[in-house]
């Protein structure tokens, strides 16, 4: 095993980005994820990449899209308010089918609203993140460590399903330290037939474009996207379960607030209650089955969130209201406490079963 | 050891971070699971600061420190938000010359050490975060004094070695303070 | 002998303008210039919303259809990703001048090797011809019914007076296409742009001013008379900047 070192969470980013061969970043600033925008700043000139500081966020995705198109890995960052700005060009992306990795470290809103850590980005993420029908792929890291693992596989994600893949972390994780190992293998290279890269006069033009103004033409992008996004929520699940075999309460979490939730689970089970936790990595495509499955088996369910209640919305529908689901809730950047979790728990083991 | 939870309180520009910073490193060359939480944002500009240590022998849960086992405490603020916060049996430190008040907690173990004004007498201005440290280091049993010099080496680059002495120098009049 | 010819830059793709545009007559400019610097293979353009939203139907080389506005944006990343691909923007005045004036601006101050042609018929044409940055004042369109009031929806933008005074813009140069000889002069403006842009000497904008004869309500022949009568003095054709300038050119 190689040597850890510690690292911020936003570095862990940049850095795991650099090994997954991503050349090019383009961001603006904004806390708490500026971190990322200056190790790159720093980073990039040593690898021959390049760095490029935009005018705006909605110019930094663009540039992403500039460099998708011509076949190469690209990368922009940026904390919620920035993120709404991209919306434009995640919508471009899906209709052009390009591949993209975009990272959101999480901050209170809505409007400018603070700088603390958020969860409050989870629909826009998830759900409406600009016009048109498509998804993403949503990752939520809860450690350093893997915003190191999941930037790198998030990479490969993008490439293989020619989609933007967004890591969806928060101001807590994107701050904090911990030790990370930078040991992530080999980088699997994709073909990319469809790139702009000049025909060279041997080739027929190749156009990257998500303007279909015949409808049936453009219902049947959308058809063959779908099927690859159901081919996704097939294979590409991941989550984590946390005490499972025996509970009786589950808490759903992702991000710090797992973090926090695993504190309460332990204090839980010290006090006889049997606690339990899926942890769900892919936020899109959601651990929809495991929950369902553990709706057989669990009396009720805590949906432990940075926002006024958004997730709820998924493990309500994952379990199709099969059992209760309380909300624990913090939000314009305050942060449960794992008291606030347990209260929750409590709550649960009462109106449960 | 088990777990250990610090949090370091002052205000900004005193180098509460870096404070943390160097218990962390020192976590991770120990081979234990380390977590290091700043506060963020205004705080860079004079306003308070703190940061999260946890240092533990199994996965760390949250990074969010709010019952310290170990409380550092560089202005009156922090003593009096912090205070009431640190667990029954833990320890207190408080930079004397900044603080005028004693702990009013009787359950936990308090130490006092004149860290700025060390500082300023001794030629290490600005180093009072660290002079209070290795007062912290030898009270809790966190680190050996042969433990010191390596982990600044690791936090502190070779390239400045001005830097790395006048650290050291602080840290180990705080840890022989009172001896 | 072939006295007329289409570029090889140019597909057969029958273009979607309405008659009397002068879209046609740019893109084959732009078609010259691509075949007789023979850079067709690695060329790659990006295409606006707008009129000349389909242009990647139009020109023979690798083509990328951009949101409103961020053409410069997106042409930046492919210049980036590749910087020995010729890329070029094909962009109209609500495009550049209003919804991307800051990609544009940004683009030309940080000097990347593109070239942009800006197309200005003082009118939004796909919508169905609304007020654009660059409508003049007292001009009657569908959002300024009363004409411009210059006091009420403010004054033309006047991209290539902006951009001269912009270091990181090589050369800029305002065209119309309204007759033969202003014809010929586009055609040499567009060809040094992108030569300009071989030799990596860096951001190139060539305006042309164009007609809109749908939505100006005039005929083809009248509203390239109206073009040389009403914009011409508004928008004087001249090069504006060309940091490469040889002694004696003007």
């Amino acid at each position: 095993m190689s040597e850890k070192v510690l690292m911020k969470g936003n570095e862990a980013i940049a850095e795991a980005a650099v090994m997954a061969g991503c050349r090019h970043y383009f961001g603006y600033p904004i806390t708490p994820q500026t971190e990322i925008a200056a190790y790159m700043s720093k980073r990039m000139p040593q690898v021959d990449g390049v760095f490029l500081q935009a005018e705006s966020e909605i110019a930094a995705i663009n540039m992403v899209i500039g460099v998708s198109a011509a076949g190469k890995r690209a990368m922009t960052s940026s904390s919620s308010p920035g993120i709404s700005l991209k919306s434009e060009g995640f919508s471009y992306l899906a209709g052009c089918d390009l591949p993209a990795f975009i990272v959101n470290v999480q901050r209170g809103g809505p409007g400018l609203g603070g700088i603390q850590p958020s969860q409050s980005d989870y629909w826009q993420a998830t759900r409406a993140s600009g016009h048109g029908d498509f998804r993403k792929i949503v990752l939520a890291p809860a450690s350093v460590q893997e915003m190191v693992s999941l930037t790198f596989k998030g990479f490969d994600l993008a490439d293989k399903y020619r989609m933007t893949v967004l890591l969806l972390s928060d101001g807590t994780i994107g701050q904090m330290m911990e030790p990370v190992s930078l040991e992530m293998g080999d980088v699997t290279k994709y073909d990319k037939p469809w790139a702009v890269t000049g025909t060279k006069g041997a080739r027929k033009p190749n156009i990257v474009n998500s303007l279909f103004l015949l409808p049936e033409v453009l219902e049947q992008t959308n058809i063959e996207r779908y099927e690859r996004y159901k081919s996704i929520e097939k294979t590409e699940v991941m989550y984590e379960e946390y005490m499972m075999d025996d509970a009786e309460l589950c808490v759903v979490a992702f991000g710090i607030a797992a973090r926090v939730s695993k504190n309460a689970i332990k204090a839980a089970r010290e006090k006889g209650i049997k606690a339990g936790m899926i942890r769900p990595i892919t936020l899109w495509p959601f651990p929809k089955d495991a929950l369902a499955d553990a709706a057989h088996r669990v009396k009720a369910f805590v949906s432990a969130e940075l926002s006024m209640g958004q997730m709820i919305d998924d493990v309500e529908l994952a379990i199709r209201c099969k059992r209760p689901v309380i909300l624990c809730s913090r939000a314009g950047g305050m942060i449960p406490t794992p008291e606030n979790v347990l209260a929750a728990l409590d709550e649960a083991g009462k109106i449960g079963g | 050891m088990n777990t250990k939870q610090v949090l370091f309180a002052g205000f900004g520009g005193q180098g509460i971070l870096f404070t943390g910073k160097f218990l962390a490193y020192q976590g991770l060359m120990s081979g234990r699971e380390v977590s290091w939480l700043p506060s963020y944002g205004p705080e860079m500009r004079g306003g308070t600061a703190n940061c999260s240590v946890i240092l533990s022998d199994s996965p760390i849960g949250s990074p969010i420190v709010s019952n310290p086992d170990i409380l550092l405490a560089m202005n009156l603020p922090s003593l009096d938000k912090y205070e009431n916060c640190t667990v029954s049996g833990g320890q207190i430190f408080v930079d004397s010359s900044l603080i005028e008040r004693k702990v009013k907690r009787t359950d936990v173990e308090s130490f006092y050490i004149p860290a700025t004004r060390l500082a300023s007498d001794e030629n290490l201005g600005g180093l009072a975060n660290m002079i209070i440290l290795g007062k912290m280091l030898r009270h809790s049993g966190l680190m050996r004094f042969e433990e010191i010099a390596p982990t600044m080496a690791k936090v502190v680059s070779a390239k400045r070695k001005n830097l790395y002495e006048l650290n050291l120098k602080a840290i180990e009049l705080g840890y022989n303070h009172g001896e | 002998m072939v006295v007329f010819k289409k570029p090889k830059a140019l597909t057969d793709a029958v273009m979607t303008y309405c008659p009397g545009c002068t879209h046609g007559i740019i893109h084959r400019l732009v078609a010259e210039a691509i075949d007789e610097l023979d850079i067709m293979g690695d060329t790659i353009g990006v295409a606006p919303v707008g009129c000349s939203v389909m242009a990647y139907d139009f020109f023979n080389v690798d083509m990328v259809q951009a949101a409103h506005g961020r053409a410069p944006a997106v042409a930046t990343g492919i210049k980036r990703a590749d910087p020995s691909k010729i890329v070029f923007t094909y962009q109209g005045d609500g495009d550049l001048a209003a919804i991307g004036t800051a990609e544009t601006v940004h683009s030309a101050a940080r000097g990347e090797n593109i070239t942009i042609i800006f197309v200005n018929n003082a009118i939004y044409g796909m919508t169905g011809g609304q007020m654009a940055p660059t409508t003049l004042p007292g001009m009657v369109t569908q959002t300024s019914p009363y004409g411009r009031d210059v006091e009420k929806a403010g004054y033309p933008v006047k991209v290539c007076e902006l951009l001269q005074n912009v270091d990181g813009a090589a050369y800029i140069e305002r065209v119309s296409v309204n007759n033969i000889k202003n014809i010929n002069a586009a055609k040499k403006a567009i060809l040094k742009a992108f030569k300009y842009q071989t030799e990596g000497k860096g951001f190139s904008l060539v305006e042309v001013l164009s007609t809109c004869p749908t939505n100006w309500g005039v005929s083809p022949e009248k509203s390239l008379e109206w073009l040389g009568e009403n914009m011409i003095p508004y928008f004087p054709l001249r090069c504006y900047k060309d940091k490469f300038a040889q002694e004696g050119d003007k």
